[in-house]
């Protein structure tokens, strides 16, 4: 009697699917959050979802090159969230506020 | 077994990453982060990449987070204003996302199909030496053009950090 294949082993399109959803709540949250760190912290939600993505690939092609890209967007991560995070130190220091609605200078 | 292992992740991961979506303060936002970062670091472990499963709970839960979780305390906010979203945002925005998940599941059922299965052990070049061999080999110019960019990123931060607007 041959096993069901999740017994086997986790069917390929599991791991982008998960990649997906993932990258579908980081996006509701960019989109739906008004606290400047949480849209911050979707957006690292999204690249997360975006390696698993290129690890899984990696996998499928028996490579380790989307190992490295992986780790290249790990770093870049890192770059960002410095900047990103000290340009929100800056915005709180002049208006006392994180919501994203109340920072609109360059509206209009 | 590897699909219990990967299902019970997988559900940490999402649980998280709703829990992220839906918490209005801050902080309970960044500890789903990590609990994302976690298990999808065990996720890459089942895929064979031990290298990157490692990077992943260092730089991405241990040094970035560390830093959004400091960040979030020094300013100290606490939650975020309700505010009134418009009727049809409110009542059509989950069914579409649900729906926009569901189309992208079927189309990579449809391109992908299922037969091939993924098993641990079977990719074995995810170690540090394979990725240190390929990374100072075949990608050393990316390599050190990135030790630019956090040079960047490091004098930008301070810059940025130091500096009276008024």
């Amino acid at each position: 009697m041959p096993f069901p294949f999740w017994i086997t082993g986790v069917p390929f399109s599991w791991y982008l699917i998960l990649s997906a959803v993932l990258f579908t709540l980081g996006v509701a949250g960019f989109l739906f959050r008004r606290n400047i760190i949480t849209v911050f912290m979707s957006i690292e939600l999204m690249l997360n979802a975006v390696n698993l993505s290129f690890v899984a690939f990696s996998y499928k092609l028996g490579q380790n090159d989307g190992h490295i890209f992986s780790f290249f967007v790990m770093v870049v991560a890192a770059a960002e969230a410095a900047v990103g995070l000290a340009i929100i130190l800056t915005v709180f220091k002049n208006r006392q506020t994180l919501e994203i609605d109340e920072v609109s200078s360059l509206k209009n | 077994m590897d699909a219990v292992l990967f299902l019970v992740f997988a559900a940490i991961a999402v649980v998280c990453a709703v829990n992220l979506v839906i918490q209005t303060h801050p902080i309970a936002s960044a500890l789903s982060l990590i609990g994302v970062m976690g298990s999808l670091a065990f996720v890459y472990l089942q895929l064979g990449g031990q290298f990157i499963a490692a990077a992943q709970l260092v730089v991405y839960a241990g040094a970035i987070m560390v830093l959004f979780v400091f960040v979030i305390m020094l300013l100290n906010e606490g939650k975020e204003r309700k505010v009134k979203m418009r009727l049809w945002v409110r009542w059509a925005g989950l069914p579409l996302l649900a729906l926009f998940i569901a189309l992208m599941a079927f189309i990579v059922q449809r391109v992908l199909p299922a037969q091939q299965s993924v098993k641990f052990g079977a990719f074995t070049s995810g170690d540090a030496q394979s990725i240190g061999t390929k990374l100072f080999t075949a990608y050393l110019l990316p390599f050190e053009v990135t030790s630019v960019l956090i040079l960047i990123a490091i004098v930008g931060a301070i810059v940025l950090a130091r500096k009276e607007i008024d």
